[in-house]
Order: structure tokens, then sequence, then C-alpha cells
């Protein structure tokens, strides 16, 4: 295999990361769909910690494209 | 910037830097992202400045946008570093309004976005790391280092938690400066990327107009979107900058 396929499925695998991140938004959503529908009151309190968690989980997808860009572009 | 009638996508040729201002700029090593910076930092002053000048009781568009900045810090400090949180509202504020134009800036067409280098954004988390270290040192002193040994654990595991509270407190340089970075970088490559799409399909003729078509409605799409991770990524700056001071003035 030369360095340039090489590069392509390494820059594949790094992505791999995004399955977890997919988990873990679905997640976050998910617990704030049946947060809210228990308790609609507390939606806007909720609501603010739920798009911080998002911030947070879509940074590690973020950090696994970076990765994936410095092997295809660095 | 886009491959023009080329097939070769060159994302990341919107990131280099270049001598803003002429020759003068050019001696000085004043680039376009240092003139970004200074637009963004003179729109802030300005916001404030001109939205408070008229001190309405019934508040215009400007001075509501600018007070409603202001309550917005200012309840997020209390909120989450509590009543001491007062002390850091400038500092918050300062940050966030800073993140939150260079974001902002950087959407629009032919402007650069400072925050996508990650010098930047780690200058940025660098600040703020030595200024929770500082804060923390300064309330509670040689007692901060009790910070890295959670209270109530088994003395055998000592060694092993104080390493991973250790790491974990340094790593928060690199998670918070390349959160940011990431997301204004991962962004404007993906409008990049999508952009030359659309002017490779248009070279293939009638067949391609479809697909190119289809990939400019969704960079329409994806620049709403990156108007909200703009307007996010300041925040979570601001929010994590919060939370760590509340652990410094706290201690957990």
């Amino acid at each position: 295999m030369d360095l340039a396929s090489a590069k392509m499925v390494g820059a594949g695998l790094a992505v791999i990361a995004l399955a977890g991140v997919g988990v873990g938004i679905g997640q976050i959503f998910g617990s704030l769909v049946t947060s809210v529908a228990r308790n609609p009151a507390a939606r806007d309190r909720v609501f603010g910690l739920a798009i911080l968690g998002f911030a947070l989980t879509e940074a590690v997808a973020l950090y696994a494209l970076v990765i994936a860009f410095i092997i295809l572009f660095v | 910037m886009a491959a023009e009638g080329s097939n070769h996508i060159d994302a990341l040729g919107q990131f280099q830097l270049h001598p803003a201002l002429g020759a003068i700029g050019a001696s000085v090593n004043f680039t376009q992202s240092n003139l970004m910076m200074v637009i963004a930092s003179l729109l802030v002053v300005g916001l404030m400045w001109v939205g408070m000048k008229p001190r309405a009781m019934v508040p215009g568009r400007l001075q509501a946008a600018a007070e409603l900045g202001y309550e917005f810090i200012m309840s997020m400090c209390v909120e989450q570093i509590g009543p001491e949180g007062r002390k850091f509202f400038p500092f918050v504020f300062t940050l966030f309004f800073f993140i939150l134009f260079g974001n902002l800036l950087g959407v629009f067409p032919y402007f650069f976005t400072f925050t996508s280098h990650i010098m930047v954004t780690l200058a940025l988390s660098l600040l703020v790391f030595v200024l929770v270290t500082v804060v923390a040192l300064r309330e509670h002193g040689l007692h901060f280092f009790s910070y890295f040994l959670p209270q109530g654990i088994p003395v055998v595991l000592a060694p092993l938690l104080v390493v991973i509270e250790v790491i974990s407190y340094l790593s928060r340089i690199i998670s918070l400066s390349v959160r940011l970075f990431a997301n204004m970088m991962a962004g404007h490559v993906m409008l990049e990327v999508f952009g030359a799409f659309i002017i490779m399909l248009g070279g293939l003729g009638l067949l391609g107009y479809v697909p190119a078509a289809l990939s400019l409605g969704l960079n329409t799409v994806l620049i709403g979107f990156e108007l909200l991770v703009a307007i996010l990524q300041a925040y979570v700056f601001a929010v994590l900058t919060c939370i760590y001071l509340h652990d410094a003035v706290h201690l957990h």
C-alpha cells in the first residue's frame, strides 16, 4: 500500500469515533425529550444544560475530524 | 480560494495568513487575522459605547442589545460562580464578546475567522487557565493543591487519582482551545468543500446542475448552522470559563 492510500484509510479510521458521538448526542436529546415530557416547566433550565452537553459531545466529533484533516492535508 | 475548474479542493487555503494594510502591515507582520481582531474589538466597544449612550429608560434597539448581553453574561457569572461571580464579570464579558464577534464575522463572505486558528484559541485558553490557577492560589493558598485529591477516597488509590486529576486539570487548556478551533475550522472547511462542489458540478454541464443546486441549498443551510455554532461555541467557552472559575473559588 502506498502512502497516499494509507493516508486515506487512516483518515477513514480516524472518524470511526463519530459512532460514539452519534450515540452520545442521541442520548442527550433523548433524555431532554424525556425530562421535558415529565416536567414541562423545567424546559428552559434543562434545555441550556442539553445544549452545553451537545456542544461538549460534538467537540469530540470535531477532534476526530481534525485528526482526519491533519492526516489528509498536513 | 475555491478550486475553479480544477479537480482539487483546496480546503485549507482559506486559513492562510496574508499581510494586511499594504506595506506597513507587511513590515510588522500585521495579518488579516489581526485586522479582524481589531475590527471585532472595535465592534464590541462600539456596540457598548454607542448602545449605552442614550441611557434611555425605554431602550432602543442597540441599547436593548447591549443590555441583553450585559444581563446574559451577568446572570451566567452569578449562576455558575456564585455571588463572587460579579468580580469576574468583566473578564468573562470581554472573552465572550471577543469570541462571539470573531465567530460571527467569520460567517460573512471574504471575512477571515481568527478563531479558526489554534494559536489564537490556545492563547485565549492559556489566559483562562493562568487566571483560574492564579485565582485559586490567591483564594486558598497552598490549600489549593487539595483540589487534586478528592475527599473520602481510599489511601491506596490516592497516587493514581492525583495523577489523573492533575492530567485532567492540565488538559483543560487543550480541550478548551481545540473545541473552539475545531468547530470553527470544520465548519469553514465544510462550506469550502460544498462551495467547490458547486463549481465542479456546474462545470459538468446539464447533468451536473441538479447536484450543484442541491449542494448550493446545503451550503445555505450550513451557513445557518454556522451562525448557531458561532453563538454556541462562544457561549460554551464562556460557560466553561465560569465553571473553572467556580472550581477555583470554591474548590469542588
